[in-house]
């Protein structure tokens, strides 16, 4: 196997592992501050998407604006959720929670393929990044690179916020605290709800960010969805750290599989978490992590 | 919270076991006075818009068109959601023979599915007209008296398509194949279809199916340079390939290959993505006066315009109650009898016969090229037809066939 082909498969992997660390870094921040596993996270990716190609449809939105506006929106709406319904259930056992949110995933879902239909809608790359940079063999898209530095980008700044910054702190304190910190006259509520959205935002980023190249349909975030959850188990529940790194290297570890045995591709995925299980339950990067009870 | 975590992925896991065994009840049994045909497809998933609902208005728009009766009886529908699953297919489609008193099953695409719906029809002894459902397995090795495959199958895509390209030049072939019995039983035809005609395929990759991201596979064509890509696949995987093939600037360097197409694949892109390839169909709706009056017709009831294999499964339900009132009975031995080696000519079905040796539906076939978004006029005009391909030259002559009747 040639070097340069090598690397192609990786940065095939990277791209993978773009999406699948702003999801599950989307999915540790919720459960992190909530405790709840947010299953409709895959329709919210899905949503983001959707914002995308409407937005550009309807009144002709650029993709570096829907990339901004769209994960707003999906964002707004998941705040609103979190505050008419998840917020009702906080307290009980955590599977109500997942009930719910799995059935909000199949009602979104559902909603888009009765306006929609199931076999998508087009979205192009946009113009200005429609071109190929020679990566030795042969051309690789810019775009696949925008992906990647994007989704890195955003990645480091959100872990950064959380781990240096005062309003991170505040977070890791509600995480670790709740009534604690509300006396300290931190609105915790507030603070849930913010969060929420936030996590719903980057799932919808990611959304965008795929939309130009795959088919946008409704069912793509619940295709997407599982191979998250596998990352979440893989690098450990929770850890902020964990998720991005975890992500891309299942990216990758997908992309390998692919090339080396095609049939074994998405198999490959679950049996690394099967292996993660048995010798790490906690997960990669589960075990040390404040956040994880 | 270990053991919360555990009990969450529990909860999980029994949550979609429920949604996979939510049976939707159709309606009860009804008294013999009735002729109660189903269509079983896929209604909520990847193959849902390229025939689903869409295939369930051209059905009763055939039941319309032919007077809402037969023999005096009353014609009912009844629709079914199978999910692309082979045990909840047949599942349903035992019901719908033994519970629902249904005389026939239409469409079922989803090879895997069919197969194993046409097990049941041979088992309950009831007709099964199997269209969408592309593998010729359903009149080789696996056929039966009860089972009739119309509109097209993978050999007939492989003779015109696979031959077709390789003799004009694309000789080399890098395979996409979508791993389940559709895919496979694309590759094997087009395979043989290539090597008749002087050309080889050079690589495969049995990719998972459903699948969304080809890029690694895409990387690796590249890098073996073949004449053509060839996608054994359908509906969004194949939508989603080609998404892929545009990004890396593929049909520059390689022509495509594609094994099965519908408009509503081409929609789900647009035109320009997949201008420029060769593909056969069954039929189109712009093909002329006839299927022009047709389509304005179904667009005016459902507002959409129709694949072509909606198309024929308005034919295939209408020359089964044809069969009816020629049998003077719905029992299923006789109107299988009437169907056997029978030659007609409807909307769909041109040159038309039933070979009665087995089952296969033996009719004219279309080579068309996909049209530049420049030149598409009106919605779903996507298809340029290049040549019309006689039925018995698209189909397996029937010293091939490995069929036991």
């Amino acid at each position: 196997m040639e070097l340069s082909y090598l690397a192609l498969q990786i940065f095939n992997g990277l791209v993978s592992g773009a999406y699948y660390a702003l999801l599950s870094l989307g999915l540790a921040i919720i459960f992190g501050m909530m405790r709840i596993v947010n299953f409709a996270h895959g329709a919210m990716y899905m949503l983001g998407a959707f914002g995308a190609y409407l937005a550009a449809k309807y009144v002709g939105l650029p993709f570096w604006w829907a990339l901004v506006l769209a994960p707003l929106a999906v964002g707004a709406l998941g705040m609103l959720f979190e505050r008419s319904l998840i917020r009702r259930l906080m307290r009980l056992d955590p599977l109500y929670n997942l009930l719910l949110t799995f059935g909000l995933a199949l009602v979104i879902e559902d909603f888009m393929k009765l306006f929609f239909g199931t076999q998508g809608t087009p979205y192009a790359i946009p113009a200005s990044l429609t071109g190929m940079v020679n990566l030795g063999i042969t051309g690789y898209p810019v775009y696949r690179l925008v992906v990647i530095a994007i989704s890195t980008l955003v990645c480091l700044i959100v872990w950064i916020a959380i781990e240096k910054t005062p309003l991170g702190a505040k977070i890791r304190a509600a995480t670790e605290n709740p009534s604690l910190t509300q006396a300290f006259g931190i609105d915790v509520s507030l603070l849930t709800t913010l969060v929420f959205g936030f996590g719903v935002a980057l799932a919808a980023l990611a959304g965008v960010l795929n939309a130009p190249t795959t088919n946008v349909t409704p069912s793509m975030g619940s295709d997407i969805i599982i191979t998250t959850f596998a990352v979440v188990v893989i690098g450990g529940m929770g850890s902020i750290k964990g998720s991005i790194l975890t992500g891309f290297i299942v990216g990758i570890v997908a992309a390998l599989g692919a090339v080396l045995y095609p049939p074994i591709a998405n198999t490959l995925i679950f049996l690394l978490m099967a292996l993660i299980l048995l010798v790490r339950p906690s997960g990669l990067f589960g075990a040390t992590e404040s956040g994880a009870r | 919270m270990r053991q919360h975590i555990r009990a969450l992925w529990f909860a999980a896991g029994a949550v979609a076991l429920g949604l996979m065994l939510q049976l939707g009840a159709p309606s009860p049994a009804s008294a013999d006075n009735t002729i109660i045909i189903a269509v079983l497809n896929d209604q909520s998933k990847v193959y849902a818009d390229l025939s689903g609902q869409g295939t369930v208005s051209a059905v009763r728009m055939a039941v319309q068109d032919y007077g809402g009766a037969v023999l005096g009886r009353e014609v009912k529908v009844l629709s079914v959601d199978h999910q692309n699953d082979p045990a909840l297919g047949s599942t349903k489609a035992h019901e719908l023979y033994e519970q629902d008193h249904v005389d026939a099953i239409f469409d079922v695409p989803t090879s895997s599915v069919a197969l194993a719906v046409a097990g049941v029809a041979a088992q309950d002894h009831k007709v099964l007209f199997v269209t969408t459902g592309g593998t010729d397995a359903l009149t080789m090795a696996q056929c039966n008296k009860y089972t009739f495959h119309y509109g097209y199958d993978t050999y007939a895509l492989a003779q015109n398509t696979g031959r077709l390209i390789t003799e004009s030049g694309g000789k080399h072939w890098y395979m996409l194949t979508a791993n389940y019995a559709f895919g496979q039983s694309m590759l094997s035809n087009f395979t043989a279809a290539i090597k008749s005609a002087g050309g080889d395929v050079i690589h495969n990759d049995f990719v998972p199916f459903p699948n969304t991201d080809f890029s690694s596979y895409l990387i690796n064509a590249q890098s073996m340079r073949p004449d053509v890509i060839g996608l054994m696949n359908a509906g969004d995987d194949t939508v989603n390939a080609m998404k892929q093939i545009n990004e890396f600037g593929m049909k520059k360097r390689a022509q495509i290959g594609i094994g099965l197409l519908f408009e509503s694949d081409i929609a789900a892109l647009g035109s320009d993505y997949w201008s420029g390839s060769t593909i056969t169909v069954g039929s189109y709706w712009n093909l002329d006066d006839k299927t022009r009056a047709w389509a304005a017709r179904y667009k005016k009831r459902t507002g959409k315009m129709p694949t072509w294999v909606m198309l024929g499964n308005y034919s295939a339900v209408t020359q089964y109650l044809d069969a009816i009132a020629r049998a003077k009975t719905d029992d299923a031995d006789a109107v299988v009898k009437q169907l056997e080696g029978y030659h007609f000519e409807d909307v769909f079905a041109r040159h038309a016969y039933i070979r009665a040796q087995d089952h296969l539906l033996i009719h004219d076939m279309y080579v068309a090229k996909i049209k530049p978004a420049s030149d598409v006029k009106e919605p779903y005009d996507f298809l340029q037809i290049v040549k019309t391909i006689p039925g018995e030259q698209s189909y397996r002559p029937l010293s091939q066939s490995t069929c036991h009747l």
